[in-house]
């Protein structure tokens, strides 16, 4: 027993720098498929400092999580309108735009992004629409509507996103109306249009439906476009379409969390990422459009061209922006639980 | 008709045995799969464990792993056997109660653990990170040290420490010279499983990790999650080999003890 | 022992006792009170709590949709004890009768599998049930199927999977009541002519109840509160209360309900063991 003792005080003392070094560790939380160690290792190299990454799946999983006292994170990367929420609660910390001269060159598309315009909080990182992946040796005749996802014909072969907002994006749309309403009766009726669409869903996937669809598991899913792209790669006869009556446009964005504890890093890291050259190849590696406007010049041709990753200016005209919806977010919540457990 | 009940009791032994199996006999061949989507045979490869090799923060996560389960298991086994030992010698007729007290941890699920763990820290604003984690553990792996030390605790001779007692040893020496030694494989035995425990589980570490605190369970759930197959096949074979040798090794521990 | 050694006895007793109990109570029983005051707060706009005393929480929780999440973990953790004691039955009694050597090694057999991580295990399953996975590579080789038949993410993917999980928890008790049955008794019945299947009902079951009561309890508490089980192999469809909870804390955000949740469980869970013990089960130890 006392080597055991002896044991776990020795390994107490030799415990990883993570105490000692907080000035050199940035603890980085982001979207799972957000990673590219590639693309952190140089960042360690140049700062000589050490990228602690761990991930999440969801806004709200984010949000949960930094409500829950999970703090020491740096650097985060919110969805647009999480952001606002997030500023709501005083969760943010100002950021100093001297010391970022990379956020300056917005892409097109996303000067009309309705939160913190000012960009004094956050910066936008990523960004692109959602929309439809499907497999075209499937579905022969291309589908521009988000009806495709009741079609009865393929039942059991599709996926739906794992985030509330999103899917009732989706249905609120293919019913014409706005993803933010916040009318109750309009909510409802989109709620019962998703359970009658349940049968035919086989699962609700954020993570993984880029493998449902290469592996045929799936023939439809509701997605974000760098996914789908990863799954073109995988299968060519996967496409995307943003359908017709509108989709999200999206765009995360980089904040530093009020309880950091470095925000010196933080920052550093941020500019980092909004480097033309690294977002550049941020963009090719992880099939996301980038917010850098220089970096779409030196992306690619294939990743460039293609309107899973950088929307195409048509898709531009019908795509709206999520919005916080204030206390209307129980209504949602509610008919969200709904749906999931019946 | 003896012999017909035989036979299909050992066929239906065998097709349990198969079930138990199958699944990560699969796992292991796949792991062995140059395909990328697992389906079709394509060849023997390494590739997925090389891979692995080169995954920092997987190294980080075993790393975090690792020494969670060492602290937590130290702390477990301090107070776990503390407490089979209080239990069993408490002259209190009511402790029976406290019997079962300590065995609520086994039986509650471990998401009501989890979120209670969690409610805890946020109410008391203490940040979330490996210490949340490591505190965590040891406390649902304390009931598990108890039950496996008080069950050894019973078949000991209790003359033994009486023989002590009456040769002049105080009771903090007999039990440190004669209980403590005697109870030694089953507190070595408890550690291992209190070890592993700790190290394979997720819900409790799920609700409690903050920064840094991703340990390889929560790596393999995430990773599960985002689809990356072939990777975790080869890390999912080494968890199996790595088990297996843990249970071959407490055998080999507990023979050896009882020589 | 004299009376004085016994005395220090107790006072040794109790300081080996207090540290763990100073633990336990810290970050057992201090968390649940903590469970049991949130499920009756409210819940802030975006989530957290507000201290407003409130018992709307257990009103929802009445509400059929909710109830209805209950009903259906209750469903499937009974068919989960059901299938294993089906499976577990023939395979621990096969064990019981076999030569003492060899009873270890299948003893030990059946608990290898437990000893490796459950989220692994569970990943394993997914692949198999995959729609191309080795289930459908097997069903479609053999003729058996013109189409993959979708397993992944539906009930009796949960099932399959929970049933896995539990199977040594059932086969170890029923193992353990078994061997401890007197030969002799099946022997006389069989002497005195019965036929096996009232050797079996009448004679072999009852002496075995014991274990089959000790192996149902360990199989159907941790089902009802299974959490990784419905959530990889149900592909948020299939929910168990389990998820129901997590899906309060990190989506939904409304602690207070989830906290009502939380204990409505363990009340269940607590609830089976009183049972367990009053019906006269076997101690654990």
């Amino acid at each position: 027993m006392w080597v055991a003792v002896f044991l776990c005080a020795t390994l107490f003392a030799c415990q990883p720098s993570s105490d000692g070094d907080s000035r050199k560790t940035l603890y980085y939380f982001t979207w799972s498929d957000y990673v590219g160690p590639e693309l952190l290792e140089e960042f360690e190299r140049q700062t000589g400092s050490k990228v602690v990454v761990d991930t999440f799946s969801s806004n709200e999983e984010l949000l949960a999580k930094l409500q829950s006292g999970a703090s020491g994170y740096d650097v985060t990367v919110p969805s647009d309108f999480m952001v606002s929420v997030m500023l709501k609660q005083g969760l943010l910390a100002e950021l100093d735009p001297a010391r970022i001269p990379n956020a300056r060159q917005l892409a097109r598309g996303l000067e009309k992004l309705p939160v913190d315009p000012d960009h004094r909080y956050s910066v936008p990182y990523l960004w692109g629409t959602v929309g439809i992946g499907y497999d075209s040796s499937v579905i022969q005749t291309p589908p521009d509507s988000w009806a495709v996802l009741w079609d009865e014909r393929y039942k059991g072969r599709i996926s739906m996103l794992n985030d509330q907002r999103e899917v009732f994006g989706a249905v609120l749309r293919s019913m014409g109306q706005s993803m933010n309403t916040r009318d109750p009766a309009i909510i409802e009726a989109a709620k019962a249009k998703l359970l009658r669409q349940k049968p035919l869903v086989k699962t609700y996937s954020s993570d993984h439906f880029d493998q449902l669809l290469a592996s045929g598991e799936v023939v439809l899913a509701h997605g974000w476009g760098g996914p789908v792209a990863r799954a073109m790669t995988l299968k060519p006869s996967i496409r995307y379409v943003v359908p017709k009556e509108g989709a999200t446009i999206w765009a995360d964005c980089l904040v530093i969390p009020k309880t950091s504890r470095n925000k010196e890093l933080a920052l550093q890291f941020i500019n980092y990422l909004l480097d033309r050259e690294v977002a550049a190849r941020t963009s090719e590696r992880l099939l996301f459009a980038s917010a850098n406007r220089e970096a779409r010049t030196l992306v690619k041709a294939s990743v460039r061209d293609n309107p899973a990753v950088y929307p195409d200016e048509a898709a531009l005209g019908h795509l709206e922006w999520m919005v916080d919806v204030g206390d209307a977010l129980r209504l949602y919540d509610r008919a969200w639980t709904e749906l999931k457990m019946k | 008709m003896r012999g017909k009940s035989e036979g299909w009791l050992l066929a239906a032994s065998l097709g349990n045995l198969l079930f138990l199996y199958l699944p990560i006999a699969v796992l292991i061949a796949y792991s062995f799969n140059a395909a990328k989507l697992a389906a079709t045979w394509q060849g023997f490869s390494l590739d997925w464990y090389r891979l692995l090799t080169q995954d920092h923060a997987l190294a980080a996560a075993l790393r975090n792993s690792l020494l969670i389960a060492t602290v937590s298991t130290a702390i477990a086994v301090l107070l776990g056997v503390g407490a089979a030992i209080g239990l069993e010698r408490l002259p209190w007729r009511r402790r029976a109660w406290l019997d079962g007290a300590f065995l609520l941890p086994l039986v509650m699920p471990e998401i009501v653990m989890g979120v209670s763990l969690l409610l805890l820290f946020v109410l008391f604003s203490m940040p979330l990170g490996l210490p949340t984690v490591m505190v965590g553990h040891a406390a649902f792996n304390v009931p598990v040290v108890m039950v496996l030390v008080r069950t050894r605790l019973r078949k000991l001779d209790p003359h033994l420490e009486e023989a002590a007692r009456d040769l002049g040893a105080t009771p903090w020496q007999a039990l440190r010279r004669v209980t403590l030694p005697l109870l030694q494989p089953a507190i070595v035995g408890a550690a291992l499983l209190a070890f592993t425990v700790s190290f394979d589980d997720f819900v409790v570490t799920f609700f409690t990790a903050g920064p840094g605190a991703t340990t390889l369970p929560l790596k393999v759930y995430s990773m599960i999650k985002t689809g990356i197959s072939p990777e975790i096949n080869a890390l999912s074979t080494l968890l199996v080999l790595a088990s297996m040798g843990l249970v071959a090794l407490s055998l080999v521990v507990q023979r050896v003890y009882e020589k | 022992m004299n009376s004085s050694q016994s005395r220090t006895d107790a006072r040794q007793a109790a300081w080996l006792l207090t540290p763990s109990l100073v633990w336990m109570g810290l970050f057992f029983v201090l968390p649940l009170l903590i469970v049991l005051l949130i499920s009756f707060a409210s819940r802030g706009t975006y989530g957290g709590v507000e201290w407003i005393f409130t018992l709307a929480n257990y009103r929802d929780l009445a509400d059929p949709l909710y109830l209805w999440i209950y009903l259906r973990s209750v469903a499937l953790a009974l068919a989960t004890t059901g299938l294993c004691l089906c499976l577990g039955f023939p395979l621990a009694y096969y064990i019981a009768r076999a030569p003492a050597r060899r009873q270890g090694i299948w003893l030990m057999l059946v608990l290898i599998p437990f000893w490796t991580n459950f989220l692994v295990r569970t990943y394993a399953w997914m692949n198999v049930l995959r729609v191309d996975g080795l289930l459908n590579a097997l069903l479609t080789n053999a003729g058996l199927t013109s189409r993959p038949i979708e397993i992944l993410y539906t009930d009796t993917a949960v099932l399959i999977g929970l049933v896995y999980g539990y199977l040594p928890f059932m086969v170890l008790p029923l193992y353990a009541a078994i061997e401890r049955i007197d030969r002799s008794l099946i022997e006389s019945a069989r002497d005195l002519y019965a036929p096996g299947r009232a050797v079996f009902t009448r004679v072999i079951v009852p002496l075995a109840k014991p274990g089959i009561m000790a192996g149902c309890l360990l199989v159907f508490i941790p089902s009802l509160g299974a959490y990784i089980t419905p959530d990889m192999l149900g592909g948020a469809r299939s929910m168990m209360i389990g998820n129901f909870i997590q899906h309060e804390y990190l989506v939904v955000r409304d602690w207070p309900l989830g906290s009502a949740a939380s204990l409505v469980l363990m009340a269940m869970v607590l609830a089976g063991s009183w049972w367990y013990q009053r019906a006269g089960g076997v101690r654990p130890l």
